[in-house]
């Protein structure tokens, strides 16, 4: 086994892509991303990986369509405002249903805002974020360990369903540091991850096509449909979270990221002091983990969707519980709901 | 065992690197540890502090509300943090920058950092005086885990800074021992 590191959440992104096999980066600098697009330039080229410090957003995510276009394990990373910008060719990788990472460690919004952890992005990347009926898998990290994992899981499942993943975090998680264990395997690629869609050169066969522009209305219609189709299977297939004492839960409390490591902190002091008090984080924000309120649900059971941001995440757990009572506490713009406040809510 | 630990001075005085050493040697020593920087615009001689978390058991959140211990390297982070300290906590404070502080239901312990650091022949391991002050007061971590956190952290052209910072280290002990 590896010798455990040190690292913060960006950096372990960072290691992470090169592990999981990422050969491409292109990128923009904005906090509190840049360690991650720091590491990148220094440990990129050569690998065979490509780095590009691009001159814009909306550059380096036409870079990350080109170059996954080609067949490279492509990924861009950026802060809220940086995302935004991106999101018209977001919307165009999702159109031509080409594989593609992206990291949005998110920042304080709206506007500019400033660079304290908030949750304020979560519509954005669940709802699609540019235009068109598309959606992201998207994926929370909640500790440095899990940002390096998820990476290689993202790669995977952009590659599987031909889809763009986002991988979201928060300052916080992209500024802290924990020990890391680094993964004994990195990615290879084989005849199983092949891609034979991908623009290589057509000598000796057909060309390939990628597009994202249908002139026949019917044509756009059926592609659409067959998105439809492979969101569906994707919203049966991925959805992940993870439980804590849910078993004899009075009240259970959702949250996601560094939030629910907080969460995590204020079940553990109630069940202390005996309160049955559960935790459901969700691992995939889209798919959105309904399978897991769907086991546990009962007519009393009480929820309390907590995130940094006004009540976002609270919209995928109301429609996930149905009638159940959802409370929610919230706050943003670098305000974190702290356990102090988890806890007198729970016993409030 | 859970061990809050705010650290809080100047930038430029070392304190995400006495963080970033704590935190290494606690990971050496199989804990779970959480090291947590204020990212605002920090600026050399602008205010700066981090959040250090060690524990046998697996971190929640790793913001600090009430510390175990403070360490504060100058007068700002006393003004700043001194109601952050739990009641019955330990404050490390450096009374080189630090002048007459008092605080009831605190365990302080003065410890000349800077002065120490100078005698050394730099000042700028002031911070490793008030780590050796910390972990002589505090056995949560070993002071000889942190010796070799210290050598293997120091970069290929840093490593002729080893000794110095391993020195003060020792004083901040010796002085904390009295």
């Amino acid at each position: 086994m590896k010798k455990k590191i040190l690292m913060t959440g960006n950096e372990a992104v960072a290691q992470g892509a090169i592990d999981a096999g990422c050969t491409f980066y292109a990128g923009y600098p904005i906090t509190p991303q840049n360690e991650l697009t720091a590491y990148m330039a220094v440990h990129m080229p050569g690998k065979p990986g490509i780095f590009i410090q691009a001159e814009s957003e909306l550059a380096a995510i036409n870079m990350v369509y080109g170059a996954s276009a080609a067949g490279a394990r492509a990924m861009t990373s950026s802060s809220s405002p940086g995302i935004s910008l991106k999101q018209e060719g977001i919307s165009y990788i999702a159109g031509a249903e080409l594989p593609a990472v992206i990291v949005n460690v998110m920042r304080a919004g709206p506007g500019l805002g400033n660079i304290t952890p908030a949750q304020s992005d979560y519509f954005q990347a669940t709802r699609g974020g540019g235009h068109g009926d598309y959606h992201l898998i998207v994926l929370a990290p909640a500790s440095v360990q899990e940002a390096y994992d998820q990476m290689f899981l993202s790669f995977d499942l952009a590659d599987k369903y031909r889809a763009p993943v986002m991988v979201l975090g928060d300052g916080m998680l992209g500024q802290m540091m924990e020990p890391l264990q680094l993964s004994a395997v990195s990615f290879q690629p084989s005849a199983e991850n092949k891609k034979p869609w991908a623009l290589t050169g057509c000598a000796g066969r057909s060309p390939n096509v990628i597009k994202s522009f249908y002139m026949d209305t019917n044509e756009l219609e059926k592609f659409n449909l067959n998105l439809q189709k492979k969101y569906a299977l994707i919203r049966q297939k991925e959805q992940r979270w993870e439980e804590i004492f849910l078993k004899d839960a009075k009240t259970i409390i959702v949250a996601y990221g560094s939030m629910a490591r907080i969460a995590r902190s204020a079940v553990h002091a109630l069940r202390g002091k005996g309160k049955k008090v559960g935790l459901i984080r969700p691992i995939t924000l889209w798919p959105f983990p309904e399978k897991a309120f769907t086991k546990h649900l009962t007519s009393n059971t009480r929820y309390l969707a907590v995130e940094m941001s006004y009540g976002q995440m609270l919209e995928d757990v109301q429609l996930a519980v149905g009638k159940a009572k959802v409370d929610f506490l919230g706050r943003a713009g670098g305000g974190v709901p702290s356990e102090e406040d988890i806890i007198r809510r729970v016993n409030g | 065992m859970t061990e809050k630990i705010i650290i809080a001075g100047s930038g430029g005085q070392g304190i995400m690197l006495l963080g970033k050493v704590i935190a290494e040697t606690a990971m050496r020593e199989n804990k779970f540890v959480t090291w947590l920087p204020a990212y605002g615009a920090e600026v050399r001689g602008g205010a700066a502090h981090c959040a250090v978390i060690i524990s046998d058991t697996e971190i929640g959140s790793p913001l600090i509300d009430k510390a175990d211990t403070l360490i504060a390297m100058n007068a700002l982070s006393i003004i700043k943090f001194q109601n952050r300290i739990k009641n019955k906590g330990l404050l490390i404070l450096n009374s080189s920058l630090i002048h007459q502080f008092k605080k009831a239901k605190v365990d302080i312990l003065e410890c000349p950092c800077t002065e120490i650091a100078e005698g050394l022949g730099n000042n700028k391991v002031a911070n490793m005086v008030a780590l050796g002050a910390y972990l002589a007061k505090k056995t949560v971590i070993p002071i000889r885990a942190a010796q070799e956190a210290i050598n293997e952290m120091a970069p290929a052209d840093k490593k002729a800074l080893v000794e110095i910072n391993i020195k003060a280290l020792q004083e901040g002990a010796k002085s904390a021992n009295g």
